[in-house]
């Protein structure tokens, strides 16, 4: 073991800590080697690729395509058209372009995915980590609470809030946030225990520590692996609900709405495979599938690429 | 009579990074009747050793030499042989012993095992037997239908004695039997090994890394230091008298009571025990002892005649030492 | 690297002023919950300790006899159920703001290294985090610089943004007693300093603690298993068994001339020194005779939730059961009369056992 190598002697200034751009050029060279690490598995592989493909068809459809694909009102081709070489995907009840409905609802279903799971992971890391940390009521009374909501069927309780919240992205997006968390909670809940066994932290609490400091400085920064790992699997889970909401009719009102669940929605009730548009109906379901397992995938060879370090931790 | 005889013995571990020497070329002898002592820090080798002795390693491990037990190569042997071997001529008590045994299992059924697999004998007769070995190493056989958490720590170490001695093994290789038990248990199971090596005229090689241990129980002493044997001798004379700077500077990291000399005085080495993947050239303890000379970065010694019977891997011993005295190490 | 006979310059005599920390009745019992209701471990059980400025303490027993329970305590990590501790001859409070200020100077340093840094946290902000709990005016760098220097790792900078797993164990250890170092405190509480350490890299972190003894004027309260490290480095020793003191005295007096049974026994396994520790418990083959054994107790540490009346000693003690005890006309008493607690303000060389007039005299005076 080369012991004790310490790096190059780095010149200070007085005034800050020697933290700063050295440090985070230390952050960056850990996030690298994660990186690759990830990379250099083929689950993680797979999934990276799938979901950088995603993101950028999200990001980049309305300057390709134009929000005028969206219309129906001027829709370009005839309605229930299979796939074709003008139209590879085919066309809806409105005749738009199935792929072009399919690039526009990616945004939707990242959009909501995303932003349902932020807030999940926010809700479940601070419940989790003061649950955890504090023990007592403060523990049994918010387990309980968790307990209670994770009891409480999905669908039924996410139509119930939708139907009092009303419709709309934005809502669905807090509904969905709220529901996600508790199962959130109850992960980081079992780390926090963990962690707060550990020697460092007593010795936090011998140095004088309140509740406040050990938690941020010592609980979270050790428990960040897994909260990461956690969020991309909730963001799977929330692309699905996201989708099954709006098949059965509860996501966005507007015509024009165009997600993977409404073209779902649209491509069955309308019978479109009878139709002949069988595109109509695959391409939403695949991309579905496609991309929840690609999140799942990222979400697996992340754990795997962190858990050892938080094992020997 | 020797009993066990290692000759040249090397372990090579093949790891991702390349090949990790962790034992390297170690010769040493217990005879019946006799405790042999084999202490070191991390990273010396000393368990390596011990589980090469019986072939326990993994297949990635390239081991060479010779293992002479009863004058027959066990690293030669077959698997029938081998098995044969293992536990009825030479047994293991492993290293944090008390975890080792099955928690949802009574413990007669664990003594009896090795019983049962290595002798035709019925099950009434191995029930039997295991009551023998608990009474030898005292623990009331009427205890022998319980559970592993019945019992306390040092009770656990004393069935896995009894389960080493269960098929009559001629040697005993036991792997820090001692470590976190309590010093009065610890001198307890001490005992006990020392009257069961005396009262069967077993051999027994005892691994540690302390060496008050080792000065209780051992007739010799061997101190390992990054996979080779750097010094060899009566307990006595290496604990007391120790030729190797690497041998003295361990022994006087454990103060005797009583001696006026380590009175506010710790003894100690900078630096750490090498890793055996990133060993120093030469002479592997040159960059931490007090008094290398140049010679030490290229040269590696081998074991060179310190007194009777005693022999250190120090390159300073020739110098001391009167001609024509000492004996082949 | 040279090998360190590190000889401290000649102890300095604790001065006879205020004790730096002393703890009066002290008494700490954990509730049996669940399955385990009604059996109360009485943890500590009544202790009477002094920590003078500048003093090494040792404080040395088998597991389950209290003393890291005794140390947490002193910390104030836990709550006393009885008694009191006094710091500089003040009571201790526990409101967050009188530990918060008490902490900063009793530091803890702990017996894993490797499990007492974050491994998230890079040296500097391990050692800097005492001083920014506590806002303790003056330049942080300066600070931490400080006390990286004085606990041994020079240059300073050289460390700063290490991780704990870049370094090695023996740094490791040394980087703790900086973070417990740059707060300034009069007591460092050691919980086994080295025992997770190898061997051989004991003896600087050893060496250490006496320099900072003589440098700092530092008291430290050692908690071990290992009486050769007292002999080491303490100025006095003080042996428990189940919760209490049962033999406290300068080192020099308890280790070379124990006046409890157990501490004897204690003693007699650990080797002391003088006769030859090889011939000890072997035979050589040849069939020699064997060497008289030291006496060994029977038994397990006993159990803190079941003590037993009288001495609590008593059920293993070797004079009691050897016939000494009797022979002296106590036998009985040992088994029935409860001891008085050894008291902390001393030099002297105490022990609670009836084998010893001064105690006898107290049981009976008592009544």
């Amino acid at each position: 073991m080369t012991m004790g190598q310490a790096p190059p002697a780095v010149t200070t200034s007085h005034a800050a800590a020697p933290g700063g751009s050295v440090v985070w050029r230390r952050r960056r060279a850990s996030i690298k080697r994660t990186w690759l690490e990830l990379w250099a598995q083929p689950q993680g592989k797979a999934g990276v690729i799938v979901l950088g493909l995603a993101i950028l068809v999200a990001i980049f459809a309305p300057v390709i395509l134009g929000q005028g694909v969206l219309s129906i009102v001027h829709a370009p081709g005839r309605q229930f058209e299979p796939p074709s070489l003008t139209y590879p995907l085919g066309t809806d009840e409105y005749g738009r372009s199935v792929l072009d409905l399919l690039a526009w609802g990616s945004r939707t279903s990242l959009l909501v995915g995303f932003c349902a799971a932020i807030i999940a992971m926010v809700i479940g890391t601070v419940v989790g980590v003061v649950s955890g940390h504090y023990g007592g009521w403060v523990d049994t009374i918010a387990m309980r609470f968790d307990d209670w909501m994770l009891v409480i069927p999905f669908l039924p309780l996410v139509i119930v809030l939708n139907v009092l919240l009303g419709r709309g992205v934005d809502k669905t997006i807090l509904v969905l946030g709220i529901t996600s968390w508790p199962g959130t909670a109850r992960i980081l809940r079992a780390q926090v225990l963990s962690v707060k066994a550990r020697p460092y932290m007593e010795r936090a609490r011998a140095l004088g520590a309140s509740n406040r400091h050990q938690m941020v400085k010592h609980t979270l920064p050790n428990i960040m692996p897994l909260v990461l790992a956690n969020t991309t699997i909730t963001i799977a889970g929330a692309i699905l609900s996201e989708s099954t909401l709006s098949f059965l009719g509860l996501g966005d009102p507007s015509l024009t709405a165009a997600s993977w669940g409404t073209m779902l929605d649209g491509a069955f009730s309308e019978g479109a495979v009878s139709r002949g548009a069988w595109g109509y109906l695959l391409a939403p379901g695949i991309a579905i599938v496609l991309v929840v397992l690609a999140f799942t995938w990222c979400g697996n060879a992340l754990e795997k690429v962190l858990n050892p370090r938080l094992q020997q931790e | 009579m020797t009993l066990l005889e290692i000759k040249n013995l090397s372990v090579t571990y093949a790891t991702e990074q390349g090949p990790v020497p962790a034992v390297r070329g170690v010769d040493l002898a217990v005879d019946a009747g006799q405790t042999l002592g084999v202490a070191g820090e991390s990273g010396c080798g000393k368990s390596t050793l011990v589980a090469a002795a019986l072939r326990l390693l993994p297949r990635s491990a390239a081991v060479t030499g010779e293992v002479l037990l009863d004058g027959r190569n066990v690293l030669a042997m077959n698997w029938g042989e081998l098995r044969a071997v293992r536990w009825a001529q030479a047994s293991i008590v492993f290293q944090g012993a008390m975890s080792s045994l099955n928690p949802v299992q009574k413990v007669s059924k664990q003594i009896a095992e090795p019983i049962l697999l290595h002798e035709k004998v019925s099950e009434r007769a191995a029930r039997t037997r295991v009551g023998e070995l608990l009474e030898q190493v005292g623990i009331a056989p009427s205890r022998m239908d319980q559970f592993p958490h019945q019992f306390s720590g040092g009770q656990k170490q004393r069935i896995m004695i009894a389960m080493a001695l269960a098929c009559r093994p001629k040697l005993i290789l036991a792997d820090e039997p001692t470590t976190a038990l309590d010093v009065m248990v610890q001198a307890q199971v001490l005992t006990l090994l020392a009257d069961l090596v005396r009262d069967m005229r077993l051999g027994m090689i005892l691994i540690t890394h302390d060496l008050s241990v080792l000065a209780q129980t051992c007739d010799r002493a061997a101190i390992m230091y990054a996979g080779k044997v750097v010094e060899n001798g009566p307990t006595s004379e290496v604990f007391g008298a120790p030729s190797h700077p690497y041998a003295q500077a361990l022994a006087g990291a454990f103060p005797r009571i009583g001696d006026q000399s380590s009175r506010y005085a710790p003894r100690g080495l900078g630096g750490d025990p090498p890793h055996p993947a990133d060993l120093p050239s030469g002479c592997a303890f040159h960059p931490r002892c007090p008094v290398a000379r140049d010679e030490c970065r290229t040269v590696d010694v081998k074991l060179r005649p310190a007194g009777v019977d005693h022999s250190a891997a120090c390159v300073l011993v020739r110098d001391e030492l009167p001609s024509g005295e000492g004996v082949p190490a | 690297m040279t090998a360190t006979t590190n000889r401290a310059p000649a102890p300095r005599q604790p001065s006879e002023a205020t004790p730096v920390l002393e703890t009066i009745d002290l008494h700490l019992t954990f509730s049996g919950r669940g399955l385990r209701k009604g059996f109360d471990a009485r943890a500590v059980d009544g202790v009477n300790l002094q920590i003078r400025p500048g003093e090494i303490v040792a404080l040395a027993g088998e597991s389950g006899c209290g003393k890291t329970t005794l140390a947490r305590t002193i910390l104030g990590l836990e709550k006393p159920t009885r008694g009191l501790i006094q710091y500089r001859g003040r009571p201790l409070g526990y409101s967050s703001r009188a530990l918060r200020a008490y902490r900063g100077d009793v530091q803890l340093v702990l017996q894993d290294p490797t499990g007492a840094l974050n491994p998230r946290q890079s040296v500097y902000e391990a050692v800097a985090e005492g001083i920014r709990i506590h806002k303790n005016p003056g330049d942080e760098e300066q600070l931490v610089a400080d006390a990286l220097a004085r606990a041994g790792l020079r240059p300073p900078e050289r460390f700063y943004l290490s991780y704990p797993h870049e370094l090695s164990g023996g740094q490791r250890q040394r980087v703790v007693i900086a973070g417990a170092l740059a707060l300034h405190p009069s007591v460092i509480v050691a919980d086994e300093p080295v025992s997770a350490l190898d061997a051989s890299v004991r003896g600087e972190i050893l060496a250490l603690l006496l320099r900072l003894r003589e440098e700092m004027g530092l008291s430290v309260l050692v908690v071990t298993h290992d009486l050769g490290l007292a002999w080491n480095i303490a100025d006095r020793i003080a042996v428990m068994y189940l919760g209490r003191i049962v033999e406290v005295g300068p080192t020099e007096e308890v280790l070379a001339n124990p006046r409890h049974p157990y501490t004897q026994a204690l003693l007699a396994v650990a080797g002391d020194g003088s006769a030859n520790d090889a011939s000890r418990l072997t035979l050589r083959s040849g069939g020699r005779t064997r060497r008289d054994r030291p006496t060994l107790l029977k038994g397990e540490p006993p159990d803190p939730t079941r003590i037993p009346a009288g001495c609590r000693f008593h059920p293993r003690c070797p004079a009691l059961a050897d016939g000494r005890a009797a022979a002296a006309g106590i036998a009985d008493a040992c088994t029935t009369a409860s001891l008085p607690l050894l008291p902390s303000a001393t030099d002297r060389h105490l022990a609670a056992c009836l084998l010893h007039d001064d105690v006898r005299e107290a049981v009976v005076a008592r009544g």
